[in-house]
């Protein structure tokens, strides 16, 4: 299940400077941990100590907040957009 | 009353539809916070100027860093070592002489920031941490005062307006704060979310238009491209749950 992963801000550097990749997941939390392991500085700056997802850390599906789906056991379909958007603190 | 004189000043934006004279009036009218006079409150502080919101009152309690002029146009390099407040209410002044300008040399805490809040038709969040952002939301909130959220990062930056007892506030997106670093920006990206703050201010105050409510706008300047995504209400959120 091939899906689309956006990530935006102080991930990029940790993502080659991309803007975006493609993974093959069915759920979101396995998306995260294709994610990880392809590159592995961004858990720390996705996850908590106990591998819970940071609370300034938004992951959307197709532009929904995985908090008000089934969390990272959202399921994901191919083609589907997984953004993940953590808060940006400069002005 | 516009007088002829702001009237030739604002011909251009007067002639869209639905913007009028008595939109203009409205801009003069209105009183907006612009809460920080950095790389957000530099250009958003200007074009609200520029398009004659009557009162602006802006809140730094920095100095002027030569490190700041890579994107806080407000600034010279003359202007070093000098009070951004009163820097900043001097530019805005040379900008435009029709307005007001209450400049605030303060750092926001919790003690001030209703009073600092106090009689304003909008805020604009041009803060750069966010613990004060959170104390800013909750001020906004308290008050009933619509909310411009906007952060920056690099080349990327977000934007959303807050409308309290209608829209998720800040804290409903992001329950706890980033880790504080200093933010590596490019001084076009606030440049950009700045205007597009002055933009939402305005149509605000007109009443024209569709605001950036009820979702995010993502700006991805890496790969020059615009975004969004919805935001949604926490009824457990620890700064709004008491409007719903």
């Amino acid at each position: 299940m091939s899906v689309i992963v956006r990530i935006a801000g102080p991930l990029r550097q940790f993502m080659e400077n991309k803007s975006e990749i493609e993974v093959t997941a069915t759920k979101v939390e396995e998306c995260l941990s294709m994610l990880e392991s392809q590159f592995p500085q961004i858990k720390a700056q996705l996850r908590d100590e106990q591998g819970k997802l940071h609370r300034s850390v938004c992951v959307y599906v197709n532009g929904n907040d995985v908090r008000f789906l089934q969390q990272l056991a959202t399921p994901l379909k191919a083609g589907d957009e997984v953004s993940i958007i953590p808060a940006f603190a400069g002005g | 009353m516009i007088s002829s004189k702001e009237q030739d000043k604002y011909q251009r934006q007067i002639t869209i539809s639905g913007f009028g004279i008595e939109g203009q009036q409205k801009l003069k009218n209105a009183k907006i916070l612009v809460a920080g006079a950095g790389g957000l409150g530099a250009p958003v502080s200007l074009y609200l100027a520029a398009a004659g919101v009557g009162t602006i009152r802006i809140v730094d309690s920095d100095m002027v860093a030569i490190s700041n002029l890579n994107r806080q146009i407000l600034y010279t390099e003359a202007d070093t070592g000098k009070r951004k407040a009163s820097v900043a209410q001097e530019r805005l002044h040379r900008a435009n002489s029709d307005i007001n300008v209450e400049s605030v040399d303060t750092i926001i805490s919790p003690e001030n920031v209703l009073a600092l809040a106090a009689g304003c038709d909008l805020i604009i969040d041009a803060l750069d941490n966010y613990p004060t952002r959170y104390l800013m939301n909750k001020a906004a909130l308290e008050s009933n005062i619509p909310f411009v959220h906007a952060g920056v990062y690099a080349l990327d930056g977000m934007i959303t307006t807050i409308v309290p007892g209608k829209t998720a506030c800040l804290r409903c997106i992001f329950p706890e704060p980033p880790l504080p670093i200093t933010t590596p920006v490019l001084g076009v990206v606030p440049g950009i979310m700045g205007c597009l703050q002055a933009l939402e201010a305005i149509k605000y105050l007109i009443g024209i238009g569709e605001l950036v409510t009820g979702r995010m706008l993502l700006v991805d300047g890496f790969g020059t491209k615009f975004n969004e995504v919805r935001v949604q209400r926490n009824p457990q959120c620890l700064d709004c749950r008491m409007l719903w």
